[in-house]
């Protein structure tokens, strides 16, 4: 299957909500509108000489310099032909709230669960979006950058010196 | 009938977290109603420790010793999973001697992870012997990687762009000793359990899952194939030159416990294939690729040459600039596909690292597996799906 036939039966389909497609990379990468992130994968997998049928990641990111900070990013794998494809969306922090996949792929339950608990991307109908590897009472989201991993006020340690 | 029902009462058991029969730390709250399973509820995150925010900081060697405390029981695939995503970020194109001893390292790996989770799986049915039998053979596999790299666990394997050292003689000379004794060892474990009536009782149609829902799932490497889904990685997109060798994937039917048990023996006598194939085939030449900015040079060098000193200092202290870009790359591992999702912003650390940890994915099918069946049948369905609670915490 090549790159661009499915960037082209995208574009047929979802128009304005393909912002972006990389075909340079190691994977064909398709950035859609967090609307339609649901109806894209749903395409994906169901559409017949599409049938990327099996989602093997799906995690989150963040940007924090850009107007749309927090990612989520789908790898989905089309196992009749070994064809992989990521698709990623973007929200703002203000408002992180995407549709969930998971009446698509069982799968996407506890993957969702771990983007929540580390990114606090919320899940629209997700069955039960809840904490997974952090415990239920924190109150952020550790993996967003503004959180660093080691305690800011020490002195002993100078970042600048290790090329950090 | 249906009024006795009407108000029956049922029990909740907390199974784990600190339960032997877990094999790690994870906890499972069971609805009985007597010895069935009506429903199941897992909490999982015990041994959490951040690896990917860690990862944040980390430069690409250091992150190395945090993947071996993903998939434990077979750390060398996770680590050379590691190089390989690297090396795909950077470009390093690796000779075939590289491949080949990555393949012996990855395939012993494999078999410490195959033999562990099947004799475990006896000895959850009652079968102990076979355990304690197989777990000897486990043990030469921990003194080659120790040959090897020097530690027996956590082995931090090899490096970016190939190995630290070349295999001493001693090693090869182990490597073949435990290839040529593994057979014997094998048949003699399926003697106790691949036709024993008991083991045979207790496992098939126990945890069954159907090939649509395992793909749904996520499943992937053993469980996957025993579902009868033939994906595998290494024949699949293959890496480190697997397709220059032949094995076999062998694949169940019915998805259970015993299909599971049977694939893992069977893949056993591929990875001893696989060993012979790649030790008696190595190529002569370089155990590391020719990329000082990215390849730590050796101690006796840095203290001797000025070039190596530089080299050193320039990759220790992070002054080397890698590629922007992502790659996506996974490795049959242990008990699936291992992925890792590196997102470079041309910095020494990464700017994001995910670990596709296969047991985080397939575990959470435990409930839709167990339900209906008896409580021994949950804990023998647990110990074949072989989650590996490192790897599902990362």
């Amino acid at each position: 299957m090549e790159n661009t036939y499915i960037t082209d039966l995208l574009h047929k389909h979802f128009s304005h909500d393909i912002l972006e497609k990389e075909t340079g990379g190691d994977i064909l990468t398709v950035i859609v509108t967090s609307p339609v992130i649901h109806d894209v994968i749903r395409f994906l997998k169901e559409t017949e000489n599409m049938n990327f049928n099996f989602l093997t990641d799906l995690c989150g990111i963040h940007y924090p310099d850009r107007g749309l900070p927090l990612g989520v990013v789908y790898h989905l794998h089309n196992l009749s032909e070994n064809k992989r494809i990521r698709v990623k969306t973007f929200v703002t922090v203000s408002n992180p709230t995407i549709p969930t996949v998971t009446d698509l792929f069982s799968t996407a339950n506890w993957m969702e669960r771990e983007t929540y608990d580390f990114y606090g991307i919320l899940f629209e109908g997700h069955p039960n979006l809840k904490r997974i590897l952090n415990v239920e009472y924190m109150d952020f989201f550790p993996m967003r950058k503004e959180y660093p991993l080691e305690d800011p006020t020490r002195e002993d340690k100078d970042d600048r010196y290790f090329g950090r | 009938m249906t009024d006795i029902l009407e108000d029956k009462q049922y029990t909740t058991l907390n199974l784990g977290p600190t339960h032997p029969a877990t094999h790690g730390i994870f906890q499972n709250v069971l609805t009985l109603d007597g010895e069935q399973i009506i429903d199941a509820e897992q909490t999982i995150g015990y041994i959490h420790r951040a690896f990917e925010k860690i990862a944040e900081r980390r430069p690409y060697y250091q992150i190395t010793p945090l993947t071996d405390r993903l998939n434990y029981c077979s750390s060398p695939i996770n680590n050379i999973g590691w190089h390989l995503t690297v090396e795909k970020l950077l470009g390093i194109k690796t000779t075939k001697r590289i491949d080949y001893m990555r393949i012996i390292l990855m395939e012993l790996a494999r078999i410490t992870d195959h033999l562990v989770c099947n004799s475990v799986i006896g000895v959850d049915s009652g079968a102990l012997t076979g355990f304690i039998y197989v777990f000897q053979e486990r043990e030469k596999v921990y003194e080659i990687y120790e040959e090897v790299s020097g530690a027996r666990l956590t082995t931090n394997m090899g490096r970016i762009g190939g190995f630290e050292r070349d295999f001493t003689p001693k090693a090869v000379q182990k490597i073949r000793a435990f290839i040529d004794h593994l057979p014997k060892v094998l048949v003699e474990f399926e003697k106790l359990l691949l036709r024993n009536r008991i083991f045979m009782d207790r496992t098939i149609g126990v945890g069954p899952i159907s090939g649509e829902r395992a793909l749904n799932y996520g499943f992937t490497g053993p469980n996957l194939r025993a579902a009868g889904v033939d994906y595998d990685v290494r024949v699949m997109t293959p890496y480190s030159s697997y397709d220059d060798f032949e094995f076999v994937i062998p694949v169940g039917t019915q998805g259970d416990t015993y299909d599971r048990f049977c694939v893992r023996q069977q893949e056993l006598w591929e990875s001893v294939k696989l060993v012979r194939n790649a030790l008696e085939n190595l190529p002569e030449g370089n155990f590391h690729v020719d990329a000082p900015q990215f390849y730590l040079p050796p101690k006796e060098a840095v203290y001797s040459k000025m070039e190596s000193l530089i080299w050193h200092f320039k990759i220790v202290m992070g002054e080397i600039d890698v590629p922007v870009g992502e790659v996506f790359h996974s490795v049959e591992g242990g008990n699936g596909e291992l992925g890792f999702y590196l997102v470079s912003d041309g910095g020494r650390t990464p700017f994001r690292l995910h670990f596709r940890r296969p047991g985080f994915i397939y575990y959470q099918a435990y409930p839709e597996m167990i339900k209906g069946g008896v409580l021994s049948d949950a804990i023998l369905t647990m110990s074949s799906m072989n989650v590996i609670a490192g790897e599902l915490d990362a």
